[in-house]
Protein backbone atom coordinates (compact mmCIF):
# COMPACT_ATOMS: atom_id res chain seq x y z
CA UNK A 1 0.00 0.00 0.00
CA UNK A 2 1.27 3.49 -1.10
CA UNK A 3 1.80 5.72 2.02
CA UNK A 4 -0.78 8.34 1.88
CA UNK A 5 0.57 11.50 0.52
CA UNK A 6 0.50 14.28 3.50
CA UNK A 7 -2.38 17.39 3.53
CA UNK A 8 -0.62 20.70 2.20
CA UNK A 9 -2.19 21.76 5.95
CA UNK A 10 -0.16 19.28 7.22
CA UNK A 11 3.09 20.29 5.17
CA UNK A 12 2.71 24.01 5.76
CA UNK A 13 2.92 23.36 10.18
CA UNK A 14 5.86 21.35 9.58
CA UNK A 15 7.59 23.69 7.18
CA UNK A 16 10.34 25.31 9.24
CA UNK A 17 10.17 29.06 7.41
CA UNK A 18 6.67 29.30 8.87
CA UNK A 19 6.98 27.76 12.13
CA UNK A 20 9.66 30.56 12.18
CA UNK A 21 7.12 32.97 11.48
CA UNK A 22 7.31 35.06 15.12
CA UNK A 23 11.21 34.42 15.57
CA UNK A 24 11.05 36.44 11.64
CA UNK A 25 8.52 39.14 12.36
CA UNK A 26 10.26 39.92 16.05
CA UNK A 27 13.48 40.24 14.27
CA UNK A 28 11.85 42.74 11.60
CA UNK A 29 10.43 44.77 14.32
CA UNK A 30 13.26 44.93 16.78
CA UNK A 31 15.66 45.63 13.88
CA UNK A 32 13.46 48.69 12.85
CA UNK A 33 13.31 50.01 16.54
CA UNK A 34 17.20 49.37 16.86
CA UNK A 35 17.35 51.36 13.81
CA UNK A 36 15.33 54.49 14.68
CA UNK A 37 17.54 54.54 18.48
CA UNK A 38 20.58 54.26 16.18
CA UNK A 39 19.40 57.38 13.95
CA UNK A 40 18.29 59.26 17.21
CA UNK A 41 21.38 58.44 19.13
CA UNK A 42 24.03 58.40 16.43
CA UNK A 43 25.01 61.82 15.84
CA UNK A 44 25.26 62.03 19.82
CA UNK A 45 27.44 59.26 20.23
CA UNK A 46 29.45 60.50 17.42
CA UNK A 47 29.70 63.43 18.72
CA UNK A 48 31.04 62.62 22.15
CA UNK A 49 33.50 60.65 20.37
CA UNK A 50 34.72 63.90 18.16
CA UNK A 51 34.97 66.05 21.72
CA UNK A 52 36.89 62.94 23.20
CA UNK A 53 39.17 63.04 20.40
CA UNK A 54 39.62 66.76 20.85
CA UNK A 55 40.81 66.56 24.35
CA UNK A 56 43.18 63.73 23.48
CA UNK A 57 45.01 65.71 20.73
CA UNK A 58 47.57 67.50 22.87
CA UNK A 59 48.60 64.65 25.08
CA UNK A 60 48.94 62.64 22.25
CA UNK A 61 51.56 65.32 20.40
CA UNK A 62 53.18 66.77 23.23
CA UNK A 63 52.76 64.50 25.88
CA UNK A 64 51.44 64.59 29.32
CA UNK A 65 54.20 66.80 30.75
CA UNK A 66 54.77 69.07 28.15
CA UNK A 67 50.65 69.73 28.00
CA UNK A 68 50.90 70.76 31.98
CA UNK A 69 53.49 72.93 30.63
CA UNK A 70 51.26 75.26 28.39
CA UNK A 71 48.09 75.05 30.58
CA UNK A 72 50.06 76.30 33.64
CA UNK A 73 51.00 79.55 30.29
CA UNK A 74 47.40 79.78 30.19
CA UNK A 75 48.35 78.63 26.42
CA UNK A 76 46.46 75.37 24.41
CA UNK A 77 46.74 74.08 20.75
CA UNK A 78 44.69 75.50 18.20
CA UNK A 79 43.31 72.24 16.63
CA UNK A 80 41.59 71.99 13.31
CA UNK A 81 40.29 68.94 11.35
CA UNK A 82 40.72 68.05 7.80
CA UNK A 83 39.78 64.99 5.68
CA UNK A 84 42.19 63.51 3.48
CA UNK A 85 41.46 60.42 0.85
CA UNK A 86 43.74 57.96 0.08
CA UNK A 87 43.57 56.38 -3.24
CA UNK A 88 44.18 52.21 -1.97
CA UNK A 89 43.16 49.22 -4.64
CA UNK A 90 40.72 51.56 -6.33
CA UNK A 91 38.97 52.99 -4.15
CA UNK A 92 39.23 55.92 -1.62
CA UNK A 93 39.65 55.98 1.83
CA UNK A 94 39.17 58.71 4.12
CA UNK A 95 40.67 59.86 7.11
CA UNK A 96 40.03 62.47 9.49
CA UNK A 97 43.47 64.50 10.42
CA UNK A 98 43.49 66.91 12.89
CA UNK A 99 46.04 69.78 12.39
CA UNK A 100 47.52 70.96 15.86
CA UNK A 101 49.17 74.22 16.18
CA UNK A 102 50.88 76.40 19.48
CA UNK A 103 49.06 79.59 19.63
CA UNK A 104 52.14 81.70 17.54
CA UNK A 105 51.09 79.17 14.94
CA UNK A 106 53.88 76.70 14.67
CA UNK A 107 52.97 73.45 13.83
CA UNK A 108 52.94 71.20 17.18
CA UNK A 109 51.77 67.57 15.21
CA UNK A 110 49.24 65.80 13.48
CA UNK A 111 46.73 63.50 14.96
CA UNK A 112 45.20 60.63 12.37
CA UNK A 113 42.10 59.39 13.37
CA UNK A 114 42.11 55.52 12.00
CA UNK A 115 40.11 51.94 12.57
CA UNK A 116 40.63 48.48 11.69
CA UNK A 117 39.34 44.92 12.59
CA UNK A 118 40.21 43.66 15.52
CA UNK A 119 40.08 40.21 17.77
CA UNK A 120 36.63 40.95 18.72
CA UNK A 121 35.33 43.88 16.96
CA UNK A 122 36.02 46.92 15.37
CA UNK A 123 39.61 49.10 16.54
CA UNK A 124 39.04 53.05 16.61
CA UNK A 125 41.95 54.65 17.36
CA UNK A 126 44.50 57.60 17.35
CA UNK A 127 47.59 58.11 15.49
CA UNK A 128 49.98 60.86 16.79
CA UNK A 129 52.68 62.49 14.42
CA UNK A 130 55.26 64.73 14.92
CA UNK A 131 55.22 67.92 12.55
CA UNK A 132 57.71 65.77 10.04
CA UNK A 133 56.01 63.07 10.14
CA UNK A 134 59.17 61.14 11.08
CA UNK A 135 58.19 59.92 14.62
CA UNK A 136 54.89 58.84 15.83
CA UNK A 137 53.94 60.69 19.06
CA UNK A 138 51.76 58.17 20.23
CA UNK A 139 48.36 56.46 19.84
CA UNK A 140 44.95 56.55 21.89
CA UNK A 141 42.48 53.99 21.32
CA UNK A 142 38.91 55.25 21.36
CA UNK A 143 36.97 52.45 20.47
CA UNK A 144 37.96 48.53 21.44
CA UNK A 145 35.92 45.72 21.95
CA UNK A 146 38.42 43.30 23.06
CA UNK A 147 38.83 40.03 25.29
CA UNK A 148 38.17 41.57 28.84
CA UNK A 149 41.33 41.19 31.04
CA UNK A 150 43.62 39.88 27.77
CA UNK A 151 43.08 42.10 24.73
CA UNK A 152 41.55 45.39 26.39
CA UNK A 153 44.93 46.13 27.74
CA UNK A 154 45.38 47.72 24.77
CA UNK A 155 44.30 50.79 25.70
CA UNK A 156 46.54 50.69 29.13
CA UNK A 157 48.97 53.97 29.16
CA UNK A 158 52.23 51.23 29.80
CA UNK A 159 51.59 48.85 26.33
CA UNK A 160 50.05 52.34 24.59
CA UNK A 161 53.87 53.74 25.30
CA UNK A 162 55.53 51.50 23.43
CA UNK A 163 54.49 53.52 20.12
CA UNK A 164 55.50 56.94 21.62
CA UNK A 165 58.70 58.19 19.72
CA UNK A 166 58.73 55.24 16.93
CA UNK A 167 59.89 55.72 13.77
CA UNK A 168 57.97 55.79 10.95
CA UNK A 169 60.49 54.37 8.31
CA UNK A 170 60.05 50.96 9.20
CA UNK A 171 56.98 49.23 9.33
CA UNK A 172 56.30 48.39 13.51
CA UNK A 173 56.97 44.63 13.89
CA UNK A 174 55.23 42.88 17.34
CA UNK A 175 57.22 40.58 18.89
CA UNK A 176 56.49 38.14 21.95
CA UNK A 177 60.22 37.30 22.60
CA UNK A 178 61.08 40.87 24.27
CA UNK A 179 61.28 43.89 21.90
CA UNK A 180 65.29 44.92 20.65
CA UNK A 181 64.87 46.70 18.02
CA UNK A 182 63.66 50.63 18.08
CA UNK A 183 60.61 49.53 15.95
CA UNK A 184 59.45 46.35 17.58
CA UNK A 185 56.42 46.05 20.23
CA UNK A 186 55.98 43.59 22.91
CA UNK A 187 52.91 41.69 22.36
CA UNK A 188 50.08 41.36 25.30
CA UNK A 189 50.44 37.87 26.95
CA UNK A 190 47.74 36.09 25.79
CA UNK A 191 46.59 38.60 23.38
CA UNK A 192 48.60 38.61 20.31
CA UNK A 193 45.75 38.94 17.75
CA UNK A 194 45.06 42.23 19.25
CA UNK A 195 48.27 43.45 19.75
CA UNK A 196 48.69 42.85 15.83
CA UNK A 197 45.64 43.99 14.92
CA UNK A 198 46.17 47.59 16.41
CA UNK A 199 49.97 47.49 14.96
CA UNK A 200 48.62 46.59 11.32
CA UNK A 201 46.32 49.35 11.67
CA UNK A 202 48.94 52.07 12.88
CA UNK A 203 50.90 50.52 10.08
CA UNK A 204 48.58 51.04 7.66
CA UNK A 205 47.50 54.64 8.59
CA UNK A 206 51.29 55.65 8.43
CA UNK A 207 51.55 54.40 4.77
CA UNK A 208 48.36 55.80 3.78
CA UNK A 209 49.41 59.26 5.60
CA UNK A 210 53.05 59.18 4.54
CA UNK A 211 52.58 61.12 1.72
CA UNK A 212 49.74 63.30 2.20
CA UNK A 213 50.81 64.57 5.68
CA UNK A 214 54.41 65.03 4.57
CA UNK A 215 52.68 67.36 1.56
CA UNK A 216 50.12 69.32 3.74
CA UNK A 217 53.38 70.13 6.21
CA UNK A 218 55.39 71.72 3.47
CA UNK A 219 52.18 73.71 2.65
CA UNK A 220 52.29 74.65 6.70
CA UNK A 221 55.58 75.91 6.58
CA UNK A 222 55.55 77.72 3.32
CA UNK A 223 52.74 79.82 4.37
CA UNK B 1 3.11 20.73 40.23
CA UNK B 2 3.03 23.10 42.44
CA UNK B 3 1.25 26.23 42.50
CA UNK B 4 2.76 28.63 40.17
CA UNK B 5 4.26 31.79 42.83
CA UNK B 6 2.28 35.21 42.97
CA UNK B 7 3.47 38.66 41.78
CA UNK B 8 4.38 39.60 45.27
CA UNK B 9 6.02 35.93 45.81
CA UNK B 10 8.19 36.59 42.98
CA UNK B 11 9.11 39.94 44.20
CA UNK B 12 10.09 38.86 48.01
CA UNK B 13 12.10 36.02 46.23
CA UNK B 14 14.04 37.98 44.02
CA UNK B 15 15.61 39.78 46.73
CA UNK B 16 17.09 37.44 49.32
CA UNK B 17 15.13 33.87 49.44
CA UNK B 18 16.22 33.37 45.37
CA UNK B 19 18.85 36.49 44.68
CA UNK B 20 20.21 35.89 41.74
CA UNK B 21 24.11 36.51 42.92
CA UNK B 22 24.13 34.75 46.29
CA UNK B 23 21.31 32.31 46.01
CA UNK B 24 21.47 31.17 41.84
CA UNK B 25 24.33 31.96 41.66
CA UNK B 26 23.95 33.54 38.13
CA UNK B 27 25.94 36.61 36.36
CA UNK B 28 29.07 36.16 38.28
CA UNK B 29 31.45 37.20 35.52
CA UNK B 30 29.92 40.80 35.80
CA UNK B 31 29.49 41.07 39.30
CA UNK B 32 33.07 40.42 39.37
CA UNK B 33 34.04 42.16 36.63
CA UNK B 34 32.34 45.85 37.21
CA UNK B 35 32.41 45.87 40.97
CA UNK B 36 35.34 47.56 42.07
CA UNK B 37 33.55 50.71 41.81
CA UNK B 38 29.95 51.41 43.39
CA UNK B 39 28.78 53.80 40.25
CA UNK B 40 30.02 51.63 37.52
CA UNK B 41 28.65 48.58 39.52
CA UNK B 42 25.38 51.02 40.54
CA UNK B 43 24.99 51.59 36.30
CA UNK B 44 25.47 48.40 35.70
CA UNK B 45 22.91 47.00 38.23
CA UNK B 46 20.45 49.98 36.25
CA UNK B 47 20.70 48.64 32.98
CA UNK B 48 20.76 44.49 33.96
CA UNK B 49 17.03 46.12 35.98
CA UNK B 50 16.60 47.77 32.38
CA UNK B 51 16.73 44.56 30.37
CA UNK B 52 15.49 42.15 32.77
CA UNK B 53 12.36 44.21 33.11
CA UNK B 54 11.63 44.81 29.22
CA UNK B 55 12.40 41.27 28.54
CA UNK B 56 10.56 39.77 30.84
CA UNK B 57 7.26 42.22 30.28
CA UNK B 58 7.85 41.31 26.48
CA UNK B 59 8.12 37.14 26.77
CA UNK B 60 5.33 37.15 28.62
CA UNK B 61 3.12 38.80 26.46
CA UNK B 62 4.12 36.47 23.90
CA UNK B 63 4.33 33.60 25.48
CA UNK B 64 1.41 32.02 24.50
CA UNK B 65 2.79 32.00 20.62
CA UNK B 66 6.07 30.79 21.50
CA UNK B 67 7.20 27.28 20.53
CA UNK B 68 9.33 25.42 22.51
CA UNK B 69 12.26 24.40 19.90
CA UNK B 70 12.08 28.17 19.03
CA UNK B 71 12.17 29.67 22.53
CA UNK B 72 15.42 30.56 23.35
CA UNK B 73 15.99 32.02 20.02
CA UNK B 74 13.02 34.37 20.38
CA UNK B 75 14.20 34.76 24.07
CA UNK B 76 17.66 35.94 22.72
CA UNK B 77 16.30 38.14 20.65
CA UNK B 78 14.37 40.34 22.87
CA UNK B 79 17.32 40.19 25.12
CA UNK B 80 19.57 41.19 22.64
CA UNK B 81 16.91 44.56 21.46
CA UNK B 82 16.70 45.81 24.84
CA UNK B 83 20.59 45.55 25.42
CA UNK B 84 21.51 47.36 22.05
CA UNK B 85 19.44 50.25 23.04
CA UNK B 86 20.84 50.62 26.78
CA UNK B 87 24.16 50.44 25.16
CA UNK B 88 23.68 53.01 22.58
CA UNK B 89 22.03 55.08 25.43
CA UNK B 90 24.54 55.20 27.67
CA UNK B 91 27.38 55.54 24.66
CA UNK B 92 25.26 59.05 24.30
CA UNK B 93 24.67 60.06 27.50
CA UNK B 94 26.74 58.75 29.85
CA UNK B 95 30.09 57.93 27.34
CA UNK B 96 32.62 57.80 29.88
CA UNK B 97 30.87 55.46 31.96
CA UNK B 98 29.88 53.69 29.06
CA UNK B 99 34.12 53.34 27.93
CA UNK B 100 34.27 52.35 31.82
CA UNK B 101 31.90 49.26 31.44
CA UNK B 102 33.05 48.63 27.74
CA UNK B 103 32.15 45.26 26.78
CA UNK B 104 30.48 44.00 29.63
CA UNK B 105 27.10 46.13 28.26
CA UNK B 106 27.10 43.82 25.14
CA UNK B 107 28.02 41.12 27.37
CA UNK B 108 24.27 41.39 29.58
CA UNK B 109 23.27 39.51 26.27
CA UNK B 110 24.40 36.53 27.47
CA UNK B 111 24.03 37.12 30.69
CA UNK B 112 21.84 34.07 32.03
CA UNK B 113 20.18 35.89 34.89
CA UNK B 114 17.69 37.41 32.22
CA UNK B 115 17.00 34.29 30.15
CA UNK B 116 16.85 32.26 33.33
CA UNK B 117 14.11 34.43 34.33
CA UNK B 118 12.59 34.34 30.78
CA UNK B 119 12.66 30.79 31.05
CA UNK B 120 11.58 30.13 34.59
CA UNK B 121 8.92 32.78 34.79
CA UNK B 122 7.79 34.87 32.52
CA UNK B 123 7.23 32.83 29.72
CA UNK B 124 4.98 30.97 31.84
CA UNK B 125 3.25 33.59 33.94
CA UNK B 126 0.96 36.37 33.46
CA UNK B 127 2.95 40.09 32.64
CA UNK B 128 1.84 41.59 36.02
CA UNK B 129 3.79 38.78 37.95
CA UNK B 130 6.88 38.74 34.80
CA UNK B 131 7.06 42.41 36.14
CA UNK B 132 7.02 41.76 39.85
CA UNK B 133 9.30 38.84 38.89
CA UNK B 134 12.18 41.28 37.00
CA UNK B 135 11.66 43.81 39.38
CA UNK B 136 12.54 41.39 42.60
CA UNK B 137 15.15 39.57 40.69
CA UNK B 138 16.87 43.14 39.48
CA UNK B 139 16.74 44.66 43.45
CA UNK B 140 18.17 41.16 44.58
CA UNK B 141 20.72 42.19 42.08
CA UNK B 142 21.44 46.13 43.14
CA UNK B 143 21.78 44.93 46.35
CA UNK B 144 24.26 42.22 45.71
CA UNK B 145 26.37 44.51 43.41
CA UNK B 146 26.20 47.18 45.78
CA UNK B 147 27.52 44.75 48.33
CA UNK B 148 30.14 43.73 46.60
CA UNK B 149 31.29 46.89 45.32
CA UNK B 150 31.03 48.78 48.72
CA UNK B 151 33.38 46.48 50.12
CA UNK B 152 35.66 46.62 47.78
CA UNK B 153 35.60 50.32 47.11
CA UNK B 154 35.73 51.23 50.41
CA UNK B 155 39.18 48.84 51.19
CA UNK B 156 40.77 49.50 47.84
CA UNK B 157 40.26 53.02 47.52
CA UNK B 158 39.22 54.49 50.77
CA UNK B 159 36.06 55.88 49.01
CA UNK B 160 31.96 55.52 48.50
CA UNK B 161 30.56 56.21 45.15
CA UNK B 162 33.77 58.62 44.71
CA UNK B 163 34.12 60.42 48.17
CA UNK B 164 36.46 60.23 51.03
CA UNK B 165 35.28 57.66 53.60
CA UNK B 166 38.13 56.53 55.17
CA UNK B 167 40.91 58.68 57.36
CA UNK B 168 43.10 59.17 54.23
CA UNK B 169 45.57 57.95 56.26
CA UNK B 170 44.56 54.42 55.45
CA UNK B 171 46.87 52.63 53.18
CA UNK B 172 44.22 51.45 50.67
CA UNK B 173 44.35 47.53 49.30
CA UNK B 174 45.15 47.71 45.50
CA UNK B 175 44.26 44.21 45.40
CA UNK B 176 40.96 44.91 46.20
CA UNK B 177 39.64 46.66 43.69
CA UNK B 178 42.35 44.22 41.53
CA UNK B 179 40.34 40.92 40.37
CA UNK B 180 41.42 39.22 43.44
CA UNK B 181 39.75 41.34 45.40
CA UNK B 182 36.33 40.13 43.50
CA UNK B 183 36.99 36.65 44.01
CA UNK B 184 37.86 37.15 47.58
CA UNK B 185 34.96 39.43 48.36
CA UNK B 186 32.02 37.23 46.20
CA UNK B 187 33.54 34.16 48.80
CA UNK B 188 33.61 36.28 52.11
CA UNK B 189 30.36 37.64 51.61
CA UNK B 190 28.61 33.88 49.89
CA UNK B 191 29.74 32.69 52.74
CA UNK B 192 27.90 34.76 55.28
CA UNK B 193 25.01 35.00 53.99
CA UNK B 194 25.16 31.03 53.75
CA UNK B 195 26.01 30.83 57.10
CA UNK B 196 22.82 33.45 57.99
CA UNK B 197 20.56 31.44 56.13
CA UNK B 198 21.52 27.80 57.09
CA UNK B 199 21.31 29.49 61.16
CA UNK B 200 17.80 30.99 60.25
CA UNK B 201 16.32 27.62 58.79
CA UNK B 202 18.07 25.30 61.65
CA UNK B 203 15.89 27.76 64.14
CA UNK B 204 12.86 27.37 62.01
CA UNK B 205 13.38 23.85 62.09
CA UNK B 206 13.82 23.70 65.71
CA UNK B 207 10.60 25.52 66.69
CA UNK B 208 8.65 23.49 64.25
CA UNK B 209 10.57 20.05 66.06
Amino acid sequence: MEPMAPSTLERLKHNYILQAWLVLMLALFFGASLAGVHLKLGPRIEQNKINETRKRIPELILGSAQVEELTKEGKSLIVEPHTVSVEKDGRKVFYTIYEAKYPDGKLAGWVAKSSGQGYADKIELLVGFSPSIETITGIFILDQKETPGLGNKIITVDWRQQFSNIKTVQPIQVTKTGAKDPNQIDAITGATISSRSVTRIVNTTVNDLRGPLTAMAANVKGK
Amino acid sequence: MAVAPTPAERFIQGILPENPVYRQLLGLCPTLAVTNGLKAAMTMAGAVAFVLFCANIVTSMIRHLLKPHLRIVIFTLIIATFVTITDRFLAAYMYDMSKRLGPYIPLIIVNCIIICRCEVCASRQSVFTAGADALGQATGYALALASIASVREILGTGTLFGMQVLPTAWPNWVIMILPPGAFMTLGLLLGAVNWFEQRRSEKANSKRG
